[in-house]
């Protein structure tokens, strides 16, 4: 199942400098980069930046080339009922068989649907899957994010 | 005269010889490398100028960029026909420096290295486990020559693998151990970790390190752990290698003088400096053949020693390395080197090697930051990782350099890099006419 649903997510390492967002933001759009959804996490001197973009690859070697640290992670992305309990659904499934979430992020889009992007465990990336799956979850194929 | 009594030679006698071999390796050079030829003709000097030791102080500095410059061959005084042997440093910092080596340069280093082996005694009973690097870096050979001409058994175990090295020094008997002080320390952690018992398990009696500079803790964490007497060795490839110097029982550094010079020098003015100043070392080959080097700033910092050692050489000795010349910083009276902050970095995964140490003034104290560049493969946990590695770094600067130091995680290629070597320090306490 991995292959079909693992999102490719850019994680960049930003410190706390005036402008340094607008840069990666500046690289993605000279290089027509189209940002399905985003999430930044952060100390008191730097950031991580996690990206879902409609072609990684280019993504990476963009911010590559301009001096980011940048790498791939696979996430893996939910879509549920834009209405009260999607999320908790979902979570629930999680937490009750044992798999941590390092990490989610989410975006409310059309027509009463929301996307959930989770990052878990390496290890328990499949089990993830399959859980959600078997549990009538519906998974977003990869494909779907990117051009 | 046995090798060993080079090291109790008269003064005086030394002296006359040492002046002998002078004026031999300043004509020698004059003539056959085009490179002295013109610096000396800069420098108003001729081979005749040198009437006594004290002259050598009129001759031209060489430096590391010298040979960079006349890479590879440049400065060899003989016909690559003559030459048997080439080593080269690593060559990080740009074009690698390249040594060579005649039949009778090769023969100098062997008996350097036997007078180094001799400062423990070591014998044809003996078992010599050398874990230096063989290869292109003079570690190895230098102390597997050394050995076998002795007569002791070597064991060419050469870097890496730390269990089956352990493995092999306990199953063979090796009673002296050669490698850098940070691996010996490696091989003692690892021991433990395995279940050895280091004086038990092992024979070890002596150890040779070098090749790197070691604090006074480490040297006796080294010596304590496994029970050995500890023998410090200094060289450096562009001089022969190993067996410039070596420690007696007492610890002193004594320098094979008569085959090489010692000078100390002030690193800015590069005037020589009196017995028991610090400075730079810069030292002038006697025998070399191949790659003569004449008043070499080797950038390393210490003091020379004439004073008797109880020993009884009568050769002179300089302090323990305490590290580059270009390098060294001080921060609230703690000497700091670049290396061991680069030490510390090395061992601590999530960051690359590209480091800056910036000091700055915080009321009257000084304030020690070290940048470091993240690795991109940290980046796929969160940020609390990075967090942990901030204080880990802080933690282990604290324990290995006895400095506070705040570590901040910057992007890759934000650090200055200057043509060639990287910028490594950025004092701003001068700014602010603090020192």
């Amino acid at each position: 199942m991995r292959g079909k649903f693992a999102v490719k997510q850019i994680s960049v390492f930003l410190e706390n400098r005036r402008g340094r967002l607008a840069d990666v933001a500046r690289a993605l759009s000279e290089a027509e980069v189209n940002i399905r959804a985003l999430f930044l996490a952060d100390s008191s001197e730097f950031g991580i930046l996690r990206l879902v973009v409609n072609n990684p690859e280019k993504a990476r070697a963009v911010l590559s080339a301009e001096g980011f640290a940048a790498s791939e992670t696979d996430v893996f992305a939910v879509e549920v009922e834009d209405r009260p309990g999607g999320f908790y659904r979902v979570v629930k499934t999680l937490s009750e068989n044992g798999i941590d979430v390092e990490y989610t992020y989410a975006f409310a889009g059309a027509s009463n649907r929301a996307i959930l992007f989770f990052k878990v465990p390496d290890s328990e990336f499949e089990r993830a899957l399959k859980l959600l799956s078997d549990e009538g979850h519906k998974l977003v194929e990869a494909a779907e994010f990117y051009t | 005269m046995s090798l060993k009594e080079k090291d109790y030679m008269p003064r005086e006698e030394l002296q006359s010889l040492q002046l002998k071999r002078l004026k031999e390796t300043v004509e020698r050079a004059y003539h056959l490398v085009p490179f002295y030829r013109k610096k000396f003709d800069e420098a108003g000097v001729k081979p005749s100028d040198i009437k006594s030791l004290e002259d050598l102080k009129r001759l031209p500095f060489t430096t590391k960029q010298d040979l960079r410059n006349n890479y590879p061959f440049g400065l060899f005084a003989v016909p690559l026909e003559q030459v048997v042997r080439i080593h080269s440093s690593s060559g990080t910092t740009g074009k690698p420096t390249v040594v060579g080596y005649t039949r009778h340069d090769l023969k100098v280093w062997t008996e350097v290295m036997v007078r180094t082996y001799l400062m423990a005694d070591v014998n044809e009973k003996d078992i010599v486990h050398n874990a230096y690097g063989y290869g292109l870096f003079t570690g190895g050979l230098g102390f597997h020559y050394g050995a076998e001409a002795i007569g002791a058994s070597v064991v060419p175990a050469s870097g890496g693998f730390t269990k089956r090295q352990l493995m092999l020094m306990k199953d063979f008997g090796a009673t002296v151990l050669c490698c850098t002080p940070s691996f010996a320390l490696h091989l003692a952690e690892v021991a433990k970790e395995e279940g050895y018992n280091l004086k038990e398990d092992f024979k070890l009696r002596a150890g040779f390190f070098g090749a790197e500079p070691a604090s006074k803790a480490l040297k006796e964490t080294v010596a304590e752990e496994w029970g050995i007497q500890y023998v410090e060795a200094y060289g450096l490839s562009e001089i022969i290698g190993p067996g410039v110097a070596a420690s007696c029982k007492h610890g002193n550094l004594h320098v094979f003088e008569d085959h090489f010079i010692p000078e100390v020098i002030d690193p800015e003015t590069g005037e020589v400096l009196p017995d028991g100043e610090e400075g730079e070392l810069v030292l002038t080959t006697l025998t070399k053949q191949a790659l003569p080097m004449i008043r070499y700033r080797t950038k390393d910092i210490t003091v020379i020693h004439r004073e008797p050692c109880p020993c009884g050489r009568t050769i002179l000795y300089i302090e323990s390395i305490k590290g580059r010349a270009d390098d060294m910083l001080i921060v609230n009276g703690v000497n700091v080197f670049p290396s061991q902050v680069e030490h510390v970095i090395a061992k601590v995964e999530g960051v690359t090697p590209n480091y800056v140490i910036v000091v700055d003034k915080k009321g009257v104290l000084d304030k020690l930051e070290v940048w470091v560049e993240v690795d991109e493969s940290i980046l796929k946990d969160g940020v609390g990782t990075l967090e942990r590695l901030q204080r880990k770094l802080e933690e282990e600067l604290l324990n290995n350099l006895y400095i506070n130091a705040k570590v901040k995680l910057v992007e890759p290629k934000t650090l200055e890099r200057s043509m060639g070597k990287a910028k490594r320090i950025v004092d701003r306490r001068q700014l602010e006419g603090g020192r």
